[in-house]
């Protein structure tokens, strides 16, 4: 199952400081306070434990929310 | 037979020894980072706290030229039984010929040894180990050395942090005999498609170094370079380990017939802390299964898999080893040896002055 919802707590499971509540499919996640370099990789590693998709920089720097994330890594 | 596997018979390690040079650098008092919690976050990340670089003037030619002429003296071999001396290397003396040749005649070996160098990096001392087994396991050749290693430090621009706080140098010598009853096994992945996650775009034949090659230019996180300095996409690096390296690696044991278990020591090439101990869990490798020297002695490249087994002392003799060399390429090579209870294994400095 790949539903929004879904992605949204995958995602939400790899920070620290952040509210469930603060971040929607619009979030512009690379603008969190607690997006760096760690995060960065950690979210290639829960898309590739959770969904078995190997996401690149690119994928990351080409979308801005996380529903943009969420639609390219379903065609990927 | 699973396809990319090679065994090979009547062939085994006898000795290893790596060279580091004496002079360390500290990623804690780095003036690379611009405060001490930026340069915590590095060390986190990547698990490198320290590592070695070349003096000015050393090359890496310098510390293999240590490493080998050890270890010639420590397993007692005649220079002249020697038949084969491959030295796996990006950072060559000379663009030609190779640095192997020119170490037969300072190693002063016979003018009847084979030299040649494969100019291969992360992956390099399992492709090196599988080339050098291959030639003494044919007819005829009965003891060579394997060595690898780059001046990692010399490549990268001083001001670019996704590589200069990562890399240190290395050189190591290997021994591989021929020797009845004793196997090897690989298992090897490329995919070429990767290529520019790790390159040096300029200097080579594709784009000839030219006024060009000197510019500085500076990226979005402020990192500086020339087209003449490694570019590593770390992002896409740490994407291509997690995803590709414990699938070939489980592919690997299960064509061997070997289970997680039955490995007393897994050398992985030390990229990045975090990036090993995610395929660490995933392959459930015990941690005391996976030993590190990047903590101390950073990203050694082709020599990151010989240094951590050096490092490691006489508890390596009667044991079961499994390799994964991977990164630049994308390239993979997975081995499988057993190390006898004779087995030298040295660590030592070099201090140029």
């Amino acid at each position: 199952m790949f539903i929004m919802e879904e992605f949204i707590k995958n995602f939400y499971e790899i920070l620290d400081d952040v509210e469930i509540d603060s971040i929607d499919k619009d979030t512009d996640y690379k603008s969190l306070e607690d997006w760096d370099s760690m995060t960065k990789l950690m979210l290639i590693a829960m898309v590739h434990e959770k969904y078995e998709k190997q996401i690149s920089g690119n994928d990351i720097n080409q979308s801005i929310t996380l529903e943009h994330l969420h639609s390219r890594i379903q065609s990927i | 037979m699973t396809k990319g596997i090679l065994n090979i018979e009547n062939v085994q390690l006898t000795g290893s020894v790596s060279c580091v040079p004496k002079s360390v650098v500290s990623n804690s008092e780095n003036s690379l980072f611009s405060s001490p919690q930026e340069a915590v976050k590095f060390i986190e990340l990547t698990g490198v706290e320290q590592k070695r670089h070349l003096q000015p003037g050393v090359l890496v030619s310098d510390l293999c030229y240590q490493a080998a002429d050890l270890l010639i003296k420590k397993l007692a071999w005649q220079k002249d039984e020697i038949d084969v001396l491959i030295m796996v290397t990006q950072t060559p003396d000379y663009l030609i010929p190779n640095t192997a040749i020119i170490l037969q005649d300072r190693l002063g070996l016979s003018k009847s040894t084979a030299c040649f160098d494969i100019p291969l990096g992360c992956s390099g001392f399992v492709y090196g180990a599988s080339v050098i087994s291959s030639m003494l396991s044919a007819q005829g050749f009965k003891k060579g050395i394997l060595l690898v290693g780059d001046s990692s430090t010399t490549l990268a621009h001083k001001e670019d942090k996704a590589v200069a706080p990562l890399f240190g140098d290395a050189g190591c010598a290997t021994g591989f005999e021929f020797s009845e009853g004793k196997r090897l096994d690989f298992k090897f992945w490329t995919d070429g498609s990767g290529f520019k996650s790790i390159y040096i775009p300029d200097g080579g034949f594709r784009n000839r170094t030219s006024e060009k090659s000197l510019h500085i230019t500076q990226d979005a996180e402020g990192n500086k370079r020339t087209p003449l300095n490694p570019v590593m996409n770390g992002t896409d690096v740490f994407s291509f380990g997690i995803t590709q390296v414990p699938g070939q690696v489980k592919s690997f044991l299960k064509s061997i017939d070997k289970q997680i278990d039955e490995i007393d020591y897994f050398l992985f090439h030390q990229a990045n802390k975090f990036m090993l101990e995610m395929i660490r869990k995933s392959l459930k490798l015990e941690k005391n299964q996976v030993p590190y020297s990047m903590t101390k002695f950073g990203n050694t490249s082709s020599a990151s898999i010989p240094l951590t087994l050096s490092l490691l002392g006489d508890t390596v003799r009667n044991t079961r080893i499994g390799m994964c060399g991977f990164g630049i390429g994308l390239s993979i090579g997975c081995g499988f040896f057993e190390i006898g209870d004779e087995f030298v294994n040295e660590f030592i400095e070099y201090d140029a002055d």
